[in-house]
């Protein structure tokens, strides 16, 4: 087992190594100008932009980039923001906590409702409860977020004036004000999110319980006369979780990656809006140190997903 | 037996997630939660990894220790106070000016520092940190054009307690000078020669060159002054790489009415009262906030029907989508001035793709638009009401001029009315026939190709445009590029309006200060884009009229600001007459405010919120 994690680890770091090049080469590649925005302002003139540029090192050749970049990083350094003129790392940082309880909160809202509505319509199969479900889950997985994100801030927001359409950061959370206030302005990303997130969790939990259901072993265990509840929740949800613990923990980097669209809809200040920006204002830096912390992160819960695969099922065996 | 050892090995595999989960979230999530909870009072932009970062920030916090001596005494009307609420939808990310990315920097920017005067609705000035404006009259401006000498206000403070003096004004332009600074603000300090102290309230600003806008330096958004004790050591490469000058960037101390008290790039800042404002009597709100991100559609709701937000900047909507938000009564609109004129350029060189490397060259005549005939059928025929009522509404107004600002130089001499029936005989007369649907001549047809950036507005227009040309026989093909590539000045990628591989272009454009020369040097025939410039001159047309140019000629020698906006008329009337370029609409900046707010207007070449100290509600 140890040596099968050494062997993946060092397998990461080339994988890892080919995933920045990737990133560095589209990024360095695409077009755009940090200062597009000031193309046309006579008061800004191409010697002032071209001048910047030479600051931020946009002069070189795109593979003296990559190497200076990379040579940074070794040494921890992710480099400044073209926008901020300020260390990347700091943004990252004031984004995250924003990302983590939205969409953190979302995730764990929508597995915690996607495993009983799953185990519910595998059990009562074709039931009215499961057409209700399934219909849901396709109405989830169909409509985009920011179909859902607008019809929700439409009702919610503008017309009944129940939460507030612009995200505060600033709430202080020391009292309970703060808290509700917070729980309100929460309230309208983390539904659209969940509702995505569920219905795909939802079919994946219902066919893995539909396998498992008519096993020898659930026979096995009925003949012996344990109750229905005890089966199901005992024998078959035990065995059918295994693969779904797997698509929990393979979905954890994306709750670090923050939800784009959801997040610049709301105003939430998360990595998936400062991502999107930085896409949009070519700030080069950022977007290479937040896809490529995402990809370090797909790595490693790649590998704990794998792992976990083999705890859980002991059928399966690495040498 | 076995049932057991199996639920042992399974709930150990559950600890086995959580224990590995667990610190990541906590490790990820706990650190920088710490940091707005326990701590939003100064340091925010203070990076919570870096702690020899928080220094320069924490040290404005400890000078108003002696306020209760220099602080005013409490507001006297029960109303005051509050915090006002700003919305944009792009965040600032810096509040240094002079390395701003964008509008909603030099705005952001704004609340805290101050240039020596602004501009304000109507185009003229006003003293901010100036006691006056220097004129000629007043002897503060130099007949000969050569230098200006500004007098500064007494006592002037920075939000730090210290005194704001002539230095902080030389420092200014010598940290911007320097190109490793890499300031976007450069071209506003390149004229300067010198900048000298003449006594403690005095400053002189030596010019290169004899220089007819003498208010182009420490004016408007790009003049606004830093403290020359923050920014010391932040001349050159430093103003980006040096952790200190990093923070720095995020919290310079100013002197307006406001101070920073949070920042975080890109989402939101906070200010607070500024002690030591030199009115700080009569300022309205304790705090500030502007808040950035979303889209303009939903920041127009946020301040129109949901009213979390007092002022939303720049609502640049489909009036379908616009109008029924302005029309809950719970806003108004503030729109005027200009923020530039949409026009569509013609090209006077040959885009034809066969000519390979000399396509689009200066020397490759169009083979039909160098025919005014053709040029002026085109004016003749665009239906600009159309285009302005049914796209623009609140947004933009139909013009006939390519200069409208300020208003000294805005023509009064031109008349742009649809007129197809003149349009169809302009170009019978000169020997385009219908061949079809089609003109043509000599084999030539008037197939033209017409390009702008990815934006449903331009789309729009272009069709009503097809239609219009359509029906007088000019048969367009529309191409549409993303704004990225087409503003980005690439001189790898064909599809730049700089190399202006098309007929017809359109996108917007204005002059950004109240003297047009700069902007009017756009047409003159040394500016032409060609592989020779790599594309950098600003007259991408690639029009060249010695009359025009003879007109720039006297431009530059006149010192007269009468006798310049008349020349500025002229030249603008023989551009628009010569066909030498469109104009389409005059766009203004559609920012909307809640009824109970007083201050805000609209603004043409300073912030938007130029005069925020004014603001109550």
């Amino acid at each position: 087992m140890a040596q099968y994690i050494v062997r993946r680890i060092l397998i990461a770091i080339p994988t890892l190594l080919i995933i920045s090049f990737v990133i560095f080469a589209i990024l360095a590649l695409a077009p755009g100008d940090p200062l597009a925005q000031f193309a046309l302002n006579p008061a800004i003139p191409e010697s002032t932009r071209e001048l910047i540029r030479i600051q931020f090192g946009l002069d070189q050749p795109w593979y003296v980039r990559y190497v200076k970049w990379l040579t940074a990083l070794a040494q921890g350094d992710w480099g400044f923001s073209f926008g901020t003129r300020g260390p990347v790392i700091d943004l990252i940082w004031q984004r995250l906590p924003q990302t983590l309880i939205v969409v953190g909160t979302a995730y764990l809202i929508a597995v915690l409702i996607a495993i009983p509505i799953g185990v519910i319509s595998a059990v009562k199969q074709y039931s009215w409860f499961d057409q209700v479900a399934t219909f849901l889950a396709f109405i989830g997985f169909s409509v985009p977020s920011f179909f859902t994100g607008l019809a929700l801030m439409l009702v919610f927001a503008i017309n009944l004036k129940w939460f507030p359409i612009v995200y505060n950061s600033t709430l202080n959370l020391a009292g309970w004000d703060g808290i509700t206030e917070q729980i309100r302005q929460m309230t309208l990303p983390v539904t659209v999110l969940v509702v995505q997130q569920t219905a795909a969790l939802t079919r994946f939990m219902r066919s893995s319980m539909l396998d498992n259901l008519p096993l020898d072993y659930v026979r096995t265990a009925r003949a012996k006369g344990l109750a229905d509840r005890m089966v199901i929740i005992r024998h078959v949800l035990r065995n059918s979780m295994i693969p779904v613990v797997t698509l929990i923990a393979l979905g954890i980097p994306t709750i670090f990656a923050g939800a784009i669209i959801t997040e610049n809809l709301f105003r939430v200040n998360g990595i998936g809006q400062l991502l999107i920006t930085s896409i949009q204002n070519s700030d080069t830096p950022v977007v290479m140190a937040i896809t490529f912390i995402f990809a370090c992160l797909t790595v490693f819960f790649n590998l704990i997903a794998d792992i976990l695969y083999g705890v859980l099922d002991p059928r399966v065996r690495y040498s | 037996m076995r049932s057991i050892h199996n639920v042992w090995r399974k709930s150990g595999a559950l600890a086995l997630l959580l224990i590995l989960i667990v610190p990541v979230l906590a490790a990820c999530g706990g650190q920088p939660a710490a940091a707005p909870t326990t701590a939003p009072a100064a340091q925010p932009t203070a990076a919570p990894t870096t702690a020899p970062a928080a220094q320069p920030t924490a040290a404005p916090t400890t000078a108003p220790a002696a306020q209760p001596t220099v602080a005013p005494t409490t507001p006297p009307a029960a109303q005051r106070g509050g915090r006002l609420k700003i919305l944009y939808w792009q965040a600032v990310t810096t509040l240094n000016p002079h390395l701003a990315t964008g509008t909603k920097d030099f705005d952001g920017a704004t609340v805290i520092l101050e240039p020596l005067a602004r501009y304000n609705e109507k185009d003229e000035l006003v003293p901010f940190l100036a006691a006056e404006i220097p004129t000629i009259e007043n002897g503060g401006v130099a007949p000969d054009g050569t230098s200006v000498t500004w007098k500064i206000k007494p006592g002037l403070k920075w939000s730090d307690g210290s005194d704001f003096t002539v230095d902080d004004i030389i420092f200014t332009w010598q940290y911007c000078a320097d190109p490793a600074t890499a300031c976007t603000t450069k071209a506003v300090f390149d004229p300067i020669a010198n900048v000298e102290k003449i006594d403690e309230t005095t400053v002189k600003i030596t010019w290169k060159e004899p220089n007819a806008n003498p208010y182009i330096s420490f004016v408007g958004p790009n003049g606004m002054i830093l403290q020359k004790k923050q920014f010391e050591k932040c001349i050159g490469a430093a103003a980006s790489t040096d952790a200190a000058c990093q923070v720095a960037n995020l919290a310079p101390i100013g002197t307006n009415a406001w101070k920073l008290k949070e920042f975080k790039p890109g989402d939101v800042v906070i200010y607070e009262r500024n002690p030591f404002f030199r009115d700080a009597d009569n300022v309205f709100f304790d705090e500030v906030e502007i808040k950035g991100g979303g889209d303009a559609a939903s920041a127009a709701r946020a301040v129109c029907e949901t009213e979390e937000v007092d002022f939303a900047w720049n609502l640049q909507v489909p009036k379908a989508v616009l109008e029924p938000i302005f029309a809950s009564g719970k806003c108004d609109p503030i729109a005027g001035g200009s923020f530039g004129v949409e026009r569509i350029v013609v090209n006077f060189s040959n885009p034809d793709p066969a000519l390979g490397d000399k396509r689009s060259e200066p020397d490759q005549p169009h083979p039909f638009l160098t025919d005014p005939a053709v040029r002026k059928a085109i004016s003749l025929a665009i239906d600009r009401k159309a285009i302005a009522e049914q796209l623009y509404g609140p947004t933009g107004e139909p013009t006939c001029n390519i200069l409208v600002v300020p208003a000294a130089v805005n023509s009064p001499n031109l008349t742009c009315n649809r007129d197809v029936e003149a349009a169809k005989k302009l170009l019978e007369d000169a020997g385009w026939k219908l061949n079809g649907s089609v003109r043509e001549k000599n084999g030539v047809r008037l197939v033209v190709s017409f390009q702008t950036s990815i934006n449903p507005l331009r789309q729009s227009t272009q069709a009503i445009i097809k239609s219009n040309l359509a029906e007088i026989g000019i048969q367009v093909n529309v191409k549409a590029i993303d704004a990225s590539v087409f503003f980005s000045g690439d001189p790898g990628n064909p599809d730049t309006l700089n190399k202006f591989y098309a007929d017809l272009q359109m996108y917007t454009n204005g002059p950004n200060n109240a003297d047009p020369q700069q902007y009017l040097q756009g047409w003159t025939c040394e500016e032409r884009a060609s592989v020779a410039n790599q594309w950098n001159g600003n007259n991408d047309g690639r029009y060249c009229n010695p009359e025009y140019d003879k007109l720039f000629e006297q431009l530059k020698k006149e010192l007269d600001l009468k006798k310049r906006a008349e020349l500025a008329i002229k030249m603008n009337d023989l551009l628009v007459t010569d066909g030498a370029v469109i104009p389409l609409i005059n766009r203004q900046t559609p920012n909307a405010k809640v009824k109970a707010l007083k201050g805000p207007t609209y603004n043409t070449f300073d912030s938007n919120v130029w005069n925020i100290a004014s603001w109550s509600k």
